[in-house]
């Protein structure tokens, strides 16, 4: 029997061990899948069909010199890639990736795959989302150059102006399942309706999966809403000063984000670890899979489409994002009032 | 609750001393900072109080969205370190100082009136008027009920204020319309 605050100990480091995982993978699978796009091979020589790479760029990376610009604020400049990284990996524990499991018997009470169950779990996500502006705001200020803080102006801005929507179609979800605990959403999505459709909120709130999604993108700083770091005119955008462990911190917060993001978007509408044909304590593999499918269709569509033009980015958030976001859930709203989901 | 006490002294002197670091320090860019670290926490205290309700909103409406206007604000006006502007600074400076010296007292004393009056306790807060009702804090299905039953009046009126502020804003911001 093993005690249960060492499973929840095991759940933290297995979590933060997983993250850096899948930020790898994601590394990899990015630079594969635009290698397949492009028609090219892609990284090919460290290890087997270059599954090794995102290894080698991290020890590349550490062995770099740590650049700060002159003028730099000098605290400031080393908190904002830790501020980066801190907030992708505290997004993720609250999290659900699996149904409740008491590993074969190991434990003396089921214990739920995730880090903390609060019962204010999409709100918290929604708060460490708002608090990680801050990363990135700060490193183009304390740069103390003119790209940096362009990009960073940009990207506070696209976080601001998607969030409102973000946190609208979330709204609409809770109004659905009648709870603010991603655990209670999860479930809220078991079985299947007239005997063959899962019982996914995709179904129910269709315009709201399709806003959460783009809302995710803008808020990732991905192409094709990848201002921030728009090559062509800003260099390399918040992160051109750095270099070395604080260059990938931010790197690696970006890569984390994505995961919590199609994380998020698996548990609020796709049914979380629920699935057919495998038993509830394979529930993650489902996890797993529907997360992977989100998370290609991210770098199909990094790949696919060409970057907006600033002024058409923020009129569509506003304009078109944003009114719809609020229009579905009115209707949500009005709909369960009226049929009493 | 001997927890409890220490958590309240870890947060709440983190939170005052951030807050008097906001007012000390002369780079504005590290007084919004320390703004919130304030901020923050405070919504660690509300924790304490079992209220993670009223935490969370509170990092979202003022860490994530207020503070980061702030940023911009700071950010694109480009402000200088504060001795250079108080040394650059008019004659004519002095009143408004003095203005914000006296303002500062009035809060001080009126700070200090309520907490006496209160008497520092619970019943000594309700007896001043206070909800009793502070349980429904934790549970955001009651607080929502409250809001809307309860306190709809104060809601109504505070959701006019900030129209009233944002059509303020706009006039101000922009010539024609």
């Amino acid at each position: 029997m093993i005690p249960l605050y060492i499973a929840q100990l095991g759940i933290i480091l297995a979590v933060f061990g997983l993250l850096l995982v899948a930020a790898a993978i994601m590394v990899y699978s990015e630079r594969k899948v635009a290698a397949i796009i492009q028609q090219r091979y892609g990284p090919y020589l460290v290890g087997p069909r270059g599954m090794l790479q995102p290894i080698a760029d991290v020890i590349k990376l550490i062995f770099k010199e740590t650049l700060r610009p002159k003028g730099a604020d000098r605290v400031l400049f080393m908190l904002a890639p830790l501020i980066s990284a801190t907030a992708a990996f505290t997004a993720f524990a609250v999290v659900p990736f699996g149904a409740e499991t008491d590993l074969f018997g190991l434990l003396e009470q089921p214990i739920s795959l995730q880090v903390a169950d609060v019962n204010v779990a999409v709100l918290v996500l929604f708060a460490i989302t708002s608090v990680s502006v801050y990363g990135i705001v700060l490193a183009g200020w304390s740069s103390n150059s003119k790209y940096s803080l362009l990009g960073a102006l940009r990207s506070a801005s696209q976080m601001i102006s998607y969030e409102l929507s973000y946190g609208l179609t979330l709204a609409s979800v809770l109004i659905v399942a009648n709870s603010l605990s991603l655990t209670k959403i999860v479930n809220a999505q078991q079985g299947t309706w007239f005997g063959w459709m899962p019982a996914w909120f995709v179904f129910v709130q269709p315009l709201g999966f399709v806003i959460f999604m783009i809302a995710g993108v803008a808020e990732t700083n991905r192409a094709p809403f990848d201002f921030p770091e728009a090559e062509q005119e800003l260099v390399a955008g918040y992160h051109t000063e750095y270099s070395s462990t604080p260059f990938m911190m931010f790197f690696l917060a970006e890569y984390i984000n994505m995961v919590t993001t199609a994380a998020v978007a698996t548990d609020l509408f796709l049914g979380g670890w629920h699935g057919p044909w495998l038993p509830e304590y394979l529930g993650w593999i489902w996890f797993v899979a529907k997360m992977g499918a989100i998370l290609f269709f991210y770098i199909w569509m990094r790949w696919t489409l060409p970057r907006l033009r600033y002024d058409q980015l923020m009129a569509f958030g506003w304009k078109v994002m944003l009114p719809l976001a609020a229009l579905n859930l009115l209707v949500t709203a009005a709909g369960v009032i009226y049929f009493g989901y | 609750m001997a927890t409890d006490l220490l958590l309240f002294y870890l947060f709440g002197g983190v939170a005052v001393l951030a807050s008097l670091l906001v007012v000390l320090r002369r780079n504005p860019m590290h007084s919004v900072l320390l703004l919130i670290v304030s901020f923050a926490a405070l919504a660690a205290l509300y924790i304490t109080l079992g209220s993670p309700f009223a935490a969370v909103i509170q990092i979202i409406i003022y860490a994530g969205a207020i503070m980061v206007l702030f940023l911009f604000v700071v950010m694109l006006l480009n402000a200088h370190k504060e001795d250079e502007d108080l040394a650059a600074a008019p004659k004519g400076a002095a009143g408004p100082l003095r203005a914000g010296a006296l303002l500062g007292v009035v809060l001080a004393v009126e700070l200090v009136w309520a907490l006496v009056k209160a008497g520092g306790t619970r019943d000594g807060a309700l007896a001043a008027g206070a909800s009793p009702d502070v349980t429904a804090l934790g549970d955001v299905r009651e607080l929502g009920r409250l809001l809307f039953t309860d306190y709809a009046f104060a809601f109504e009126v505070t959701s006019i204020l900030i129209i009233v502020a944002m059509v303020g804003a706009v006039v101000l911001a922009k010539r024609e319309i």
